[in-house]
């Protein structure tokens, strides 16, 4: 069987069980994909072919000694955040040279277990910071629809990956937007489960109140697949949460309706300067959910216009102390000084990049003495008052349905000089993180210019059942998803 | 004028727990260098950090020892700074949410009475240890993250001597506790030590000084002597206190500066995102509670109340947490008490410091010294038989009864043996039988004499009294 690369992992796992092909198979082609695009796409950092064969003969092994699982075989890109045992996790950062991860995540531990082949590491803004992956130290990924653009960010490598059928599925992290935003600049779907949702035990953190690992793929059915397979209380993690965990991607049928269910639409996500051709889709999107049946009520998201200031306090007082660690000592990049200090100060400003430092600069500011109060400290009851927004709307509704970014992808540089512009650009993903709920990015259409638009579908605290089924329910009655950029 | 030393002590305590404060590593003393780490306790990209349930169990049972009022609702925040000692280059700890609130120590001085009061006990993590050899420095991270609480008193010392009883009184009842060792040597438990001087009369306090990182309770009352000395001096001479950090030198008997105040960090504290805050329950603090041990004061009344000892007794008796079980295990052997208690004063005692080992450590036991006691009640061995017994049992162990019975230790109660020894004392010893009869019961004692050393110590006193007394009398 031809390009197994382009295929879904719910199509392959039927096609591995059927026993029409072989986990080697599929990996053999996923190489393949990566050798012929990747040099106009960069979305991988390293790939070890040698261990992605071995993991997936020992896969097939497996199956034929019985073992079942819709992700046993599956190749999957990890971005470069998460600790798979063994390989590298640069978080492209410069300072992270040469480390090898001494052990796996959680997340990663539970798809080992499931079977699942770890193909290689994928490019992403350094340690998270950044909505274009330009902030890379290594390279600059680009958009799978049109290379002259961003893919997003900071998961661009998982999601151009994804896109250019360069991997079956990626794993990413969003901490404001990381998976949302790149998934649908890319044409993907991404999934950011509930803050607790899926243990945090082995990424690297940015921001620890803000954090969620999740899936790009190619179908809503697909991040179900990925989502049930590393949710769940961890004992590594204590802010994961005891809860059973549904069996979402079973959920998912072909009863495609929508009846009975009821989507907010808040007028606040609807900006200033928000482009017309986005807010075109968004608006077919909706009508399109009420045809199969839904009922659309207007909601109110007040505080949302807070969300980036309190954002930007918020992440970058958490970075300014995760990111204390990485100095020299232990792992990674060291440039000697007469003493610790010089030694901690050269090797940082040899190892981190510009965009990181400004971050790390920032967050050591607003915890500053005499600062705290006015900015730390009102950040968080900000903070409050957007998760009570959230709250309040999701009595009234089932999920909200909202824009994912204000504009499709823009082009590589053009924003890298203002970085206040690109961190504007997270006004309808951070609201998300900072009330600790779910939000999915569905494919809803495409610019004239051939760029994708992504659809958010908002969800509360564990509600990620709610936002696959509409999720699901749209994809599979639109074929937005269906449509293949040209490399 | 006259000038008053106000002293605080800030004193971290590492908690007695099998794994560390945040990860599941061995808290061990003396295993090889960077054996009980892992990704947590190294600081590694992605690891986090889970509280130790036995470690805050610890600390709240450590406040109610000390009459701290347990938070319902702490929560854990980070302390910023970069240094090689700290993995993470910040420190998990409670800055404004602390597991135990208020407390005091109650203790004598000097004969005195005195109550100390507490700010505070909050839980932590301990510090990698850093060794500076001459080929650079060496860290090793087996004590980074180690379980760590610090007991923050108010300022209510003012001398030396009051810091001496807080810390002695503090140690006692944590080791009393099971909380620590309290091992100084491993560094169990060091002190902050603020000082302060006032003119008296003053009520705002003056400037403060900060000696960091004292283990040793005779350092620190130097540190605080030479301290107090050292500002009224500046005082004296028209200059100001500064405030700032010093470090003691042992060897100069001087403190020194280190830091002052406008170099001093800022800590940047900030809530510790990847914990939850700690809630602990009205019942769990009562569970607690039931469980916590008897303490030397209520120890000390308990052996003068129940076990009718003299005060003098129960004091010499608690000092030491493991001399106490021990006396404690003896006495639920037998009800002579008063006995144990001048055998564990008396012989154990001086065995103890001849041969340097801890009664816990020899081979005497609990039940064995019970049965010496009861050996001497029931007149079966005499008390110099008695010390011999105790030096045996506690050098080569043994059934008390099998020693006496291979030894020949038994005292001579038989009548017929004793009855020829006093019939030969007082045939040969007519000066003092004439005594005794012209009105002088004492010189009795000779003639009691006698007959001991013939029985080579062995016959009863008792007995023997009232053998002489029977023939000297018909």
């Amino acid at each position: 069987m031809a390009n197994l690369n382009t295929k879904t992992i719910s199509e392959l796992s039927d096609l591995l069980e059927q026993g029409k092909c072989t986990s080697v198979e599929i990996v053999n082609d996923v190489l393949a994909a990566i050798d012929a695009r990747d040099g106009k796409i960069n979305a991988y950092l390293t790939l070890d072919r040698a261990s992605a064969l071995k993991q997936a003969e020992a896969a097939d092994k497996a199956r034929a000694a019985g073992k079942k699982g819709a992700l046993l075989g599956i190749p999957l890109a990890i971005k470069d955040l998460l600790n798979v045992k063994g390989q590298p996790c640069t978080c492209s950062s410069k300072i992270l040279e040469g480390y090898i991860a001494p052990y796996d995540a959680t997340a990663i531990a539970k798809l080992r277990e499931a079977g699942a082949v770890f193909l290689g590491r994928v490019n992403m803004d350094e340690f998270a910071m950044g909505s274009s992956t330009e902030s890379s130290a290594f390279k600059k990924t680009r958009n799978p629809w049109n290379t002259d653009h961003v893919p997003g960010g900071s998961s661009g490598g998982s999601a151009a990956s994804v896109a250019a059928d360069e991997a079956v599925a990626a794993l990413g992290s969003d901490t404001g937007g990381s998976i949302r935003q790149p998934a649908a600049f890319c044409g993907c779907v991404g999934l950011k489960p509930t803050y607790g949702m899926i243990s945090r035990y082995g990424l690297t953190a940015f921001a620890s109140s803000l954090d969620q690992i999740g899936p790009i793929t190619k179908t809503v059915k697909d991040s179900a697949i990925l989502l049930e397979a590393m949710a769940g209380k961890d004992e590594m993690d204590s802010t994961s949460i005891d809860l059973p965990v549904p069996n979402f991607a079973k959920e998912l049928t072909d009863d495609h309706s929508l009846k009975g269910m009821k989507l907010g639409l808040p007028n606040e996500y609807f900006v200033d300067g928000m482009d017309t051709e986005v807010a075109t889709a968004v608006w077919n999107a909706k009508k399109h959910c009420q045809e199969l049946g839904a009922e659309i009520v207007n909601i109110s998201l007040p505080h949302s216009k807070y969300a980036i200031a309190v954002y930007y306090i918020i992440a970058t007082a958490e970075a300014s102390a995760n990111l204390a660690r990485f100095d020299g000592i232990r792992y990674g990049l060291r440039k000697d000084g007469a003493d610790p200090i010089e030694l901690y100060g050269k090797t940082r400003a040899a190892g981190f990049g510009p965009e990181v430092k400004r971050r790390i600069i920032l967050g050591t500011y607003v915890l500053s003495s005499g600062y705290y109060d006015a900015y730390y400290l009102r950040a968080q009851k900000v903070r409050t008052l957007i998760r009570n927004d959230f709250t309040a709307a999701f009595k009234q509704c089932d999920a909200i349905l909202a824009p994912v970014t204000p504009t499709p992808a823009y082009k590589i540089g053009e924003k890298t000089n203002d970085p206040l512009k690109m961190y504007l650009d997270d006004i309808l993903t951070t609201p998300v993180n900072l009330a600790g709920i779910c939000g999915l990015s569905v494919p809803c259409g495409f610019s004239k210019a051939g760029l994708p638009i992504g659809l958010q579908i908002l969800g509360d605290s564990f509600k990620e059942a709610n936002i696959l089924k509409i999720g699901h329910a749209y994809e599979q009655t639109t074929d937005w998803h269906r449509q293949k950029p040209r490399i | 004028m006259k000038y008053e030393a106000c002293i605080g002590l800030e004193t971290h305590v590492m908690q007695k727990t099998r794994t560390k404060m945040f990860c599941g590593c061995k808290h061990e003393y003396g295993a090889a260098p960077n054996t009980n780490v892992c990704p947590v306790c190294l600081g590694y990209p992605g690891a986090l950090p889970v509280f130790n349930a036995k470690a805050i169990e610890l600390c709240c049972k450590a406040g109610l020892l000390l009459g701290c009022k347990i938070n319902p609702h702490s929560k854990w925040d980070r302390k910023n700074y970069f240094y090689p000692d700290m993995s993470k280059n910040y420190q998990i700890t409670q800055a404004d949410q602390p597991l135990c609130l208020g407390g005091q120590i109650v203790t004598e001085v000097n004969g005195e009475l005195k109550t100390f009061t507490l700010e505070r006990i909050h839980q932590e993590e301990n510090a990698a240890k850093n060794t500076h050899a001459a080929s650079g420095s060496l860290i090793d991270y087996n004590r980074a993250g180690t379980a760590l609480m610090e007991i923050v008193s108010t300022p209510c010392m003012h001398s030396a001597d009051d810091a001496f009883a807080y810390i002695q009184a503090l140690k006692l009842i944590m080791e009393y506790g099971g909380i620590s060792d309290c091992d100084l040597e491993k560094g169990h438990m060091r002190s902050d030590v603020n000082v302060s001087v006032r003119p008296v009369g003053q009520e705002k306090l003056g400037a403060k000084v900060e000696i960091k990182n004292m283990n040793s309770p005779s350092f620190i009352v130097e540190a605080i002597k030479y301290e107090i000395e050292r500002q009224i001096e500046v005082i004296e001479n028209g200059g100001k206190v500064v405030q700032e950090t010093r470090g003691y030198d042992s060897d100069r008997g001087e403190t020194f500066s280190q830091r002052t105040k406008e170099d001093a960090h800022d800590y940047r504290y900030f809530p510790e995102p990847d914990l939850l805050p700690v809630e602990i329950s009205a019942a769990q603090i009562a569970q607690w509670k039931s469980e916590l041990p008897e303490l030397p004061v209520q120890r000390r009344e308990r052996y003068v109340k129940e076990l009718g000892l003299p005060d003098y007794d129960a004091k010499v008796l608690t000092a030491e947490k493991s001399t106490s079980d021990f006396f404690d295990a003896a006495c639920k052997k037998t009800k002579q008490y008063k006995l144990v208690s001048n055998y564990m004063m008396g012989k154990v005692a001086s065995l103890v410091t001849e041969k340097s080992i801890r009664v816990v450590e020899s081979k005497l036991t609990p039940d064995a010294l019970a049965q010496v006691a009861d050996l001497v009640s029931g007149g079966t061995i005499g008390s110099s038989a008695a010390n011999e017994l105790i030096e045996i049992l506690f050098t080569a162990g043994g059934d008390p009864k099998a020693v006496v019975e291979a030894k020949g230790m038994a005292q001579v109660n038989d009548d017929s043996a004793l009855e020829k020894w006093a019939e030969e004392a007082i045939a040969g010893n007519t000066k003092a039988v004439a005594d005794y009869k012209a009105g002088n019961p004492a010189s009795i004692n000779s003639l009691m004499g006698y007959v001991m050393k013939q029985s080579k110590g062995k016959a009863n006193p008792p007995a023997v009294i009232a053998m002489l007394k029977k023939k000297l009398d018909a």
